[in-house]
């Protein structure tokens, strides 16, 4: 599903990733730990193809990300990569579903097949009488879960999580990391979940350490 | 009366300047400083167009592509040289002046003799009439095709740039091209402005753009005003909210100079008039806390 050989990445002269190696299955919940400025967040930046490694290569079911120029990129992103953030950066003009929609409509879908598909989302995520209301009148826990049904929109190959239970109370938290693991069951979904969090790391499939830009435990 | 009825006129020739600011102040949320310069050019095209008996069938898309290539040379500038939005606009428009000066060939023509757009129909005696409809008309075109861009896919994925950027390139959008198309469209307009402007008030100027920017940003802030004020949600009503703004602005002025304000202090006025749009949704806030 996801194979990353030899990355480099500097900003500068500071060198963020030092060849950095691993693979994740379809299906695999990974978590990614480490101190900050380990490298965690620019390795799923590269990973998401966000952000460019300066050398190395990352294929992702099959498509090697390196080979595209900006409009392929930008294509991948939609079709084979879902984020999710600390911050649910929800777009605070549109309601849940229509935010839940934006990646088909981004695809170009057919209006009726995607709120189909939206509302099939939001049921699945429990948030389903949310769909109208706009990220301002949900809360915290409501509107991470929007950002999941979001990510999950166009059936990605692969779910980018940036601290997805940073920013919510221990209750929402542990609510959240069970999600990813029904979500795992129900759909075989593949997360790899950049985390500080203990119990997140504890129940995924695979735990990955980073040090000074260098995968040191796996 | 007459004096108000020119008032709105001009508002309303502004029109197409204010949808352009619209477009880069609320959907990608910045100022694009490039409109001080494509509204001048829109001016410089039209009357070398007219001086030269160009057709006005012909003259209108090369003022319209003229913009948008101001608003793409801007882009350009951001996207590939990577150079702050504010920043590439004001160098657009830093260089725009010496562009329209050399088009013009001198700071300013008259167009009084040349037939112009508002001249072209004569469906009413009165020439103010006349103008007041081909305006309306051709704003009820540009809220039409902007409502419809607007709410498309691509219009969709437009306005969610502004909301968030970073978010919209994790969901597959190439933002850059957001920025390309999107300043073209808003420029594109602003030089329609420009265009109408000339025709309207007779001539042609390399100062006429001076400001020109701050006048609509603080027509879209009334506008905003009114749409907080009112609950406006539907896209073809927060552009006519828009377009109000302008006419309610350009009124505001009129009213100012009636009362004998020293034209001089005009630019002081505006500004004073902006600042006062700008403070209304703070000034809301501050009431309801006490």
């Amino acid at each position: 599903m996801l194979s990353v050989k030899g990355l480099h990445k500097s900003y500068g002269k500071l060198e963020i990733l030092k060849g950095v190696d691993f693979e994740v299955k379809q299906g695999e919940i990974v978590s990614i730990v480490g101190a900050s400025g380990a490298g965690k967040s620019t390795l799923l930046h590269i990973i998401g193809a966000l952000d460019k490694a300066d050398a190395g290569k990352v294929v992702v079911n099959g498509k090697d990300i390196h080979r595209m120029d900006a409009k392929e990129l930008s294509d991948f992103r939609n079709k084979h990569i879902g984020f999710i953030f600390q911050f649910h950066h929800l777009l605070p003009e549109f309601t849940a579903v229509e935010n839940v929609c934006m990646p088909a409509f981004i695809a170009g879908k057919s209006k009726k097949e995607t709120e189909v598909r939206a509302m099939e989302l939001l049921t699945l995520l429990g948030v389903e009488q949310r769909a109208s209301h706009k990220p301002e009148a949900l809360s915290g826990g409501e509107q991470q879960r929007v950002a999941i049904a979001r990510a999950l929109m166009n059936n990605p190959a692969i779910v980018l999580a940036d601290e997805p239970s940073g920013n919510l109370d221990s209750e929402n938290a542990a609510a959240l990391h069970q999600l990813f693991v029904d979500l795992r069951d129900k759909l075989h979904q593949t997360f790899v979940i950049v985390t500080h969090n203990e119990e997140l790391a504890r129940i995924s499939d695979r735990t990955v350490l980073m040090k000074d830009g260098l995968i040191v435990l796996d | 009366m007459s004096f108000y009825l020119a008032a709105v006129l001009q508002a309303l020739c502004l029109g197409p300047l204010v949808l352009g600011v619209y477009l880069t102040m609320k959907v990608f949320r910045f100022p694009d400083i490039t409109a001080d310069g494509s509204y001048t050019l829109g001016a410089v095209v039209t009357a070398i167009g007219l001086v030269n008996g160009w057709s006005l069938w012909w003259c209108i898309p090369l003022v319209v592509l003229s913009g948008a290539i101001a608003g793409i040379c801007s882009a350009w500038i951001h996207n590939r040289i990577k150079v702050n939005l504010l920043l590439a606009g004001i160098l657009v428009m830093t260089a725009l002046y010496s562009v329209n000066l050399s088009i013009l060939g001198r700071s300013n023509v008259p167009l009084l003799q040349y037939g112009t757009l508002f001249n072209w129909l004569t469906v009413f005696r009165t020439s103010d009439s006349n103008t007041l409809i081909i305006v309306t008309c051709i704003l009820c075109l540009l809220i039409s095709f902007m409502t419809y861009l607007l709410r498309t896919d691509f219009g969709l994925a437009m306005r969610a740039t502004g909301d968030n950027e970073q978010m919209l390139r994790a969901l597959g959008v190439n933002t850059a091209r957001m920025k390309w198309i999107g300043l073209a469209i808003a420029n594109g307009l602003v030089a329609l402005s420009g265009s109408l402007i000339a025709q309207f008030q007779g001539f042609a100027d390399v100062n006429m753009g001076i400001g020109v920017m701050i006048t609509g940003l603080g027509s879209v802030m009334i506008a905003e005003s009114v749409v907080l004020l009112f609950g406006i949600k539907r896209i073809a009503f927060v552009l006519l909210a828009v377009i109000s703004g302008m006419v309610l602005f350009q009124l505001i002025l009129a009213f100012s100079l009636s009362l004998g304000i020293n034209p001089v202090m005009l630019k002081l006025v505006t500004a004073l008039i902006v600042l006062l749009a700008v403070s209304i949704p703070q000034l809301r806030v501050y009431g309801k806390r006490f």
